[in-house]
This record gives structure tokens, sequence and C-alpha cells, in this order.
């Protein structure tokens, strides 16, 4: 098995399924000649040429709108919107359109787009460029929305997106782009949604993450552990399906629960994770779950964004208290 | 219905003013561009000008015509009786639905409507009940069957440009000869959507016929307010195809330009915009009142207009229609009206279980527990 990055594992699921199937087209902002802004287009066009690899017009809802017509056309499309906090301005084409394609037409169409996009702070980008809007598509029913936190879970879920015959909004941290490295086998595999994922296992309390977030909930962990304080970790992996059955088992298996994502407080999926738990597992929980979120401000420009997301300090602290309360 | 005044009847204030309005509307429609007209309002076609469509289409789109004013009148008392839900009438415009739709062949073509499109999509495959059974609030009416090339109507404002650009882009990277028509109003040329649309459009050359239905208003917004622009139709050029200016009441007028686009179109050439300069001759919707911005002026003096009057008189002009042959078109239509609200008002009244089929194509644990727990409950 070979070693990569989180971005050579997106463009390996790219490249091998386009060569796989010739449905699969990709579209998006300089994802041709420049082989994208983080390069996970690299080398598609000339692998495949002009009439598979679109270099688009700078507009985000004809890009997710004209995706919706060429599935309609009988083609596959992965659309890449170069930044999640741009996805405003195609969000109107996503939700209330791709989402609800096969609603609206009670099944005779479906909008099998998937749609790749950045996002996540600590990487100093520009403002607008590191917001973290997972929770505004959850309320899209009829969309998927996936979070990938390593390379082995981007590939596999990346084939398992384009495959699958709903909408998937796929969420990539740009953080991990590079820094994120883990083994990816060569050859094709999917990974399931809704299946939420132990990365590692302890007595004493759950931290619930996604994509990014999953790695600083490890680290916090490693720091717990001098502490002699054991974490679980869970990495939910997709927000839509959500793993509820996954998520009530290990917040069980430790009764003391702490959810950390890099969305804003409030309204953020992390509330969706505790009332899921109030009601399921209510009578479990030793402590009243825990948040570690951003604070319910605009992500902040580059020189302070340290003080914004969650940092390892941060979940340290919500965990001891989450673990002394009586 | 105006009076016609002669030498020692002089004309009334009123009068007047309606002719005042008339010339101003002509006048503000026109624009600097070129309008193509065939059929005059009083029913003669222009000298030099050639009647495009045989003598039989002409009687078979009139009754498409017929059919969609038939249905709105229908219709409209069918929501105040509290049978249909809000409906949007195309009367006024039936001459640029139907004579664009004419131009497209339901085999390969696509419609990619708005919502008032409705002898387009009908004369299309879209079945009548289906449609009556949209507006009358069952989901049933969203689905098109299987093989008709009609996407589901659309609610959001030029939403459905870019997916008309996205199917014809790619259909022709697919190697097919169709052609994507997708209807829009004045109002919703304003939408975003609408230049980002055209302008992949031109960019990828698709065969897509963007119908731009000019019907003076949207809502209470009048087209003057809607653009600084004499007309829409020159927006084409800024996206490198061309723009078309057609009478929107004159059925042979809209079939030409839909011909030439769709023809266009076909031979690889890329989109062309058709601004179909007509009217809307009264409400939005059921649910409007346009006294509260229309002048009662106005209103009546597009009936001298009415697309369907002008189709008639030249068909009397060639022998080809009288009052009887009227009246038993519209016998048949009434028939076929009465069948389709028939056949809707039987259909299944829609069922809890609707709510939760077609979310997703194999629903979540979280949603079918959702819908377990619903539907033990109902
Ligand atoms: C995006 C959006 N904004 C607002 C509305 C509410 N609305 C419905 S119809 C309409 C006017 C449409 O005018 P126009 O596009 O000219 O079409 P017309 O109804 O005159 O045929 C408005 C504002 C809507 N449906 N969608």
């Amino acid at each position: 098995m070979a070693t990569m990055t989180m971005i050579e594992a997106i463009r390996s699921a790219l490249r091998e399924e386009m060569a796989r199937d010739e449905r699969v087209v990709a579209l998006g902002q300089d994802i041709g000649q420049l082989g994208g802004v983080f390069r996970a287009t690299d080398g598609l066009l000339k692998e495949f040429g002009a009439d598979r690899v679109f270099d688009m017009p700078l507009a985000e809802a004809v890009i997710a709108g004209s995706a919706l017509g060429l599935a309609v056309s009988g083609l596959v499309p992965v659309a890449e919107i170069q930044f999640l906090g741009f996805t405003h301005q195609a969000f109107h084409q996503i939700a209330p359109q791709i989402a609800r394609y096969r609603y609206r037409s009670q099944g005779r169409y479906n909008a099998q787009v998937t749609i790749r996009t950045p996002f996540g702070g600590g990487v100093r980008t520009p403002e607008l460029h590191s917001d973290a809007l997972e929770a505004q598509f959850v309320q899209a029913p009829g969309l998927k929305v996936v979070m990938p936190s390593n390379p082995y879970d981007a590939k596999g879920m990346l084939l398992e997106a384009i495959r699958d015959p709903d909408p998937v909004l796929f969420c990539e941290p740009l953080r991990g782009y590079r820094l994120v490295k883990g083994e990816v086998p060569e050859g094709d595999y999917t990974v399931p949604f809704g299946q939420s994922r132990v990365t590692r296992e302890g007595g004493d309390v759950t931290l619930v993450a996604w994509s990014a977030a999953v790695q600083l909930a490890e680290r916090s962990a490693a720091r717990l552990a001098e502490e002699g304080i054991e974490a679980t970790v869970l990495d939910l992996r997709t927000l839509v399906p959500l793993d509820v059955e996954g998520l009530v088992s290990a917040v069980e298996a430790t009764g003391r629960c702490v959810v950390v994502h890099e969305a804003p407080l409030t309204a953020g999926f992390g509330a969706e994770v505790v009332a899921t738990l109030q009601e399921e597992a209510f009578y479990s929980l030793e402590a009243p779950v825990a948040r570690v979120a951003s604070p319910d401000t605009p992500y902040p420009i580059a020189s302070i964004e340290d003080y914004y997301i969650p940092s390892v300090e941060r979940v340290v602290d919500a965990v001891r208290r989450t673990v002394s309360a009586k | 219905m105006t009076a016609h005044p002669t030498a020692d009847d002089p004309k009334t204030e009123a009068e007047l003013d309606l002719d005042r309005k008339q010339e101003e509307v002509e006048q503000s429609f026109a624009g600097p561009g070129e309008r193509l007209e065939i059929l005059s309002p009083d029913g003669t076609v222009r000298p030099g000008a050639e009647v495009p469509l045989s003598t039989e289409q002409v009687r078979d789109a009139l009754r498409w015509m017929m059919l969609s004013r038939t249905v709105d009148v229908r219709a409209i008392s069918l929501q105040r009786q509290g049978r249909m839900g809000t409906f949007s009438a195309v009367r006024g415009q039936e001459a640029s639905v139907v004579g664009s739709s004419f131009a497209l062949d339901p085999a390969r073509d696509w419609i990619v409507p708005q919502y008032r499109e409705l002898p387009g999509v009908v004369r299309h495959g879209f079945p009548l009940d289906g449609y009556l059974l949209y507006w009358m609030g069952n989901p049933a009416g969203g689905r098109v069957p299987d093989g008709v090339k009609v996407l589901p109507l659309q609610i959001a404002l030029a939403a459905q440009l870019p997916h008309a650009v996205g199917l014809g882009w790619g259909l022709k990277l697919q190697g097919s000869d169709g052609v994507v028509t997708t209807y829009f109003g004045d109002g919703a040329s304003s939408e975003g959507d609408t230049h980002e649309a055209m302008n992949l459009a031109g960019v990828t050359r698709a065969p897509v016929v963007f119908f731009l239905q000019n019907n003076g208003w949207a809502i209470s917004t009048p087209r003057t307010k809607q653009t600084a622009a004499s007309n829409f139709a020159s927006r084409a050029e800024g996206y490198g195809f061309p723009g078309v200016i057609v009478d929107g009441n004159d059925l042979f007028a809209v079939y030409t330009a839909m011909q030439q686009a769709v023809e266009r179109a076909r031979r690889g050439e890329g989109p062309t915009l058709i601004e179909s300069q007509t009217y809307r001759m009264g409400a939005h919707n059921t649910a409007d009142d346009p006294t509260r911005y229309m002048e009662p002026v106005e209103l009546s003096g597009w009936d001298e207009r009415d697309p369907i009057r002008r189709v008639t008189s030249w068909l009397r002009s060639q022998d080809a229609w009288d009052d009887e042959a009227e009246r038993e078109m519209q016998a048949g239509i009434d028939r076929q009206v009465d069948e389709a609200i028939e056949s809707a008002e039987a259909f299944a009244p829609p069922n809890p279980e609707q709510i939760y089929t077609h979310v997703y194509a194999d629903p979540p644990e979280r949603l079918r527990a959702q819908q377990r727990a619903a539907l033990d409950s109902h």
C-alpha cells in the first residue's frame, strides 16, 4: 500500500473513476491546465481531454446548476467549488435545486452530482476561504454531506460519492491536504456512507469530531493520556447520513462526551449531535455533553485565526470539566 | 372591448388615453432592434412576409392556443371553488408558447419550463391532468412520464436556466442532436442565474434556445423597472450569440424565429436568445390583484392584440375557419379539458407516505425511522 497525502488520495480517486467510467466528467474553476488551486485535478486534462475536464467560467451557481443538467443528460459530473465559503454563490442551486430534484420529479430525475470543495482554517487564507458551513447543507434534504478526515477515507468515500445516485457535497479539509498522510490502497474500494469510525479507544470520555477536527481530537486525546484521561475518538465521517447507532454506542461506552468542530457554535452540527445523544443516550450520560466550537463570529482575518478555531488547549479544558463533572 | 369611433363619434378621453397607452407600450417594446413580425393584429400577413406553417398546422396551433385559454378559464374557476391551488394563467401569451413549441421535436428536443408554458409542455407530452394535479398540490403532478423530454416546472425564477445549459451541453458532448429550450420571464431575466447560464452557453456553444417571454410585467413590476435597456434581446451579443426580438402575439413570427434558432442549435452553432414581446392579460396568478398596479385601460387595450383572434382572422381570410369550425373545435376542447379535470380530481389523494419517498434513492436510517414513527401515528 502506498502512503499518500489527502490531495493525492483524492486525485487518485478521480483518475481511477474517470478511467473506469467514461460518463464521469470534471468541472470547475481552474481545474484543467492548472490542475485546480490545490492540484486535486492535476494531470486529468492531459489524460482525459477537454471533453471530460472543463475549465468553467467564474460562476459558482452555473457550475452547480449545469452539473444538474449534465447529470440529466446522462453524464456523471464531479464539480469543484474552489472553497466552501464560495458555495454561498451556488447555495440556491445546491440546496433547493440539486438536493430536491429527485423529490420534485417524484423519482423521474436524480442529480447524480458530486460537489467537491475544500474548507476549514489554520492555513492563513484570505477572508472567506476558511468558513466551515457544513451545517447549512445538512438542512438540505436529499443531499448527502460527507466529511473525510484522512486519505484512506477520502479516496474510498469519493469513489462512493461519485457512484451514489444521490447528490453529495464532499468537503475536504484543506489544512489536511498535504499535512495528513496515510496508507491508501492502489485499486478500487469504497467506504460506505453512514458508518462512523473509532480512531482511538479510551474509557473515560468520547470525543466526537469530523474532518479536520478529528486530528485535533486525536492530538487532544494524546495530551489527555499524559494526564491519565483516556479518550475514545469517534470520526463521524458523514453528517448525512448520520451513524446514530455508532455515535450512541461510542458515547454509552464512556458516559461522557465532548463534540469538537470548526464551525461556529450556535446551530452547528454539534448541536445536532448533542440533541441526538439527549434523545438516544440520556440515561447513560454522566455529565452534560460539552461542545468545543468556533465562536459565533465571522471567520476572522488570518493573523487572529488561531484565537478562533478550537485548539488542543480548549478541547483538553472541556474534557477535564466533563470528566470531573459529578 | 373597445368601441370603434367614427368621424362623427369623436373619441372619449378614456379612449384617447388608451391610444396613448397603446402607443407607449408599442414604442417601448420595439426598442432600437428590429422586431420580427409576420401576422398583423388585423390578421393580414405583412407585405413580403411568408406564412411558415401550412393551414392544417395553423389550425392545429390554434387548437393548442384555444385549449390553453380554456384551461385558464376553468382553472381559475376551480381555484375560486377551492378545488385547485394557485394557478398561473397563460392568457395573452398563447402564440408565444405555442408558436415556439411548434418548432420543437418532442422525440429529441427538451423543454425546460418556468411555470407559464402549459400548451408547450403538454404538446411535448406532459399530460394535461398531470399539469393540473401539480397545481392542485398533488406530488404526482411533479412526475414527468418516462420518455417525455420535459423537466419539472420551476418555481425559483431562472434557476432552470443553468440546468438547461448543462443538459444541452451534455447532449452535445454525447453526440445527440437534441436542442434544449428554456422558458423564463422578463422578471427572471434579472436573476444572476440568467447571466451565468447564458455566459456558459456562449462559451460551450450549447444547443440551447433561451426563450424569454417578455409579458410586460413581473407580478406588479413593469418591464421598465426590470432593466434600463430598451430590450432584452440585445444582451445576447454580450454573451457571443444572436438575440432576436419577435412579436410574441404573432404565431407566425414566433414560430419562424424559433425554428431558425432551433436549426442553428442543431447545426452546432450554439445558443440563441429570443425575446418574445407579448402580454400577460390579467393577473399574475390566482393570488394576484392586478387592479392594484395595472390601469384598466391598459388591460382592455390588449384585447386588440389577442393572439388567438389574430390567428382566427387569418384562417377566416383563407376560408379555413368559420363559426361552425370554432364551435366544433371548442366542443372537442371542452370535452378534453373536462376529462383532464375529472381524471386529476379522481387521482388518488396524496398520502403521508409520499412525504418520505423520493428524497434519496436509498433513505438513510434516520429518515426511515422518522417515516416509521410518522406513519404509525397516522
Ligand atoms: C427566485 C424567486 N424570487 C421571487 C419569486 C416570487 N415570484 C414568483 S413569480 C414572480 C414574477 C415573475 O415575473 P417574470 O419572470 O416576468 O415571469 P411572469 O410570471 O411574468 O411570466 C415573482 C417575483 C420566485 N418565484 N422566485
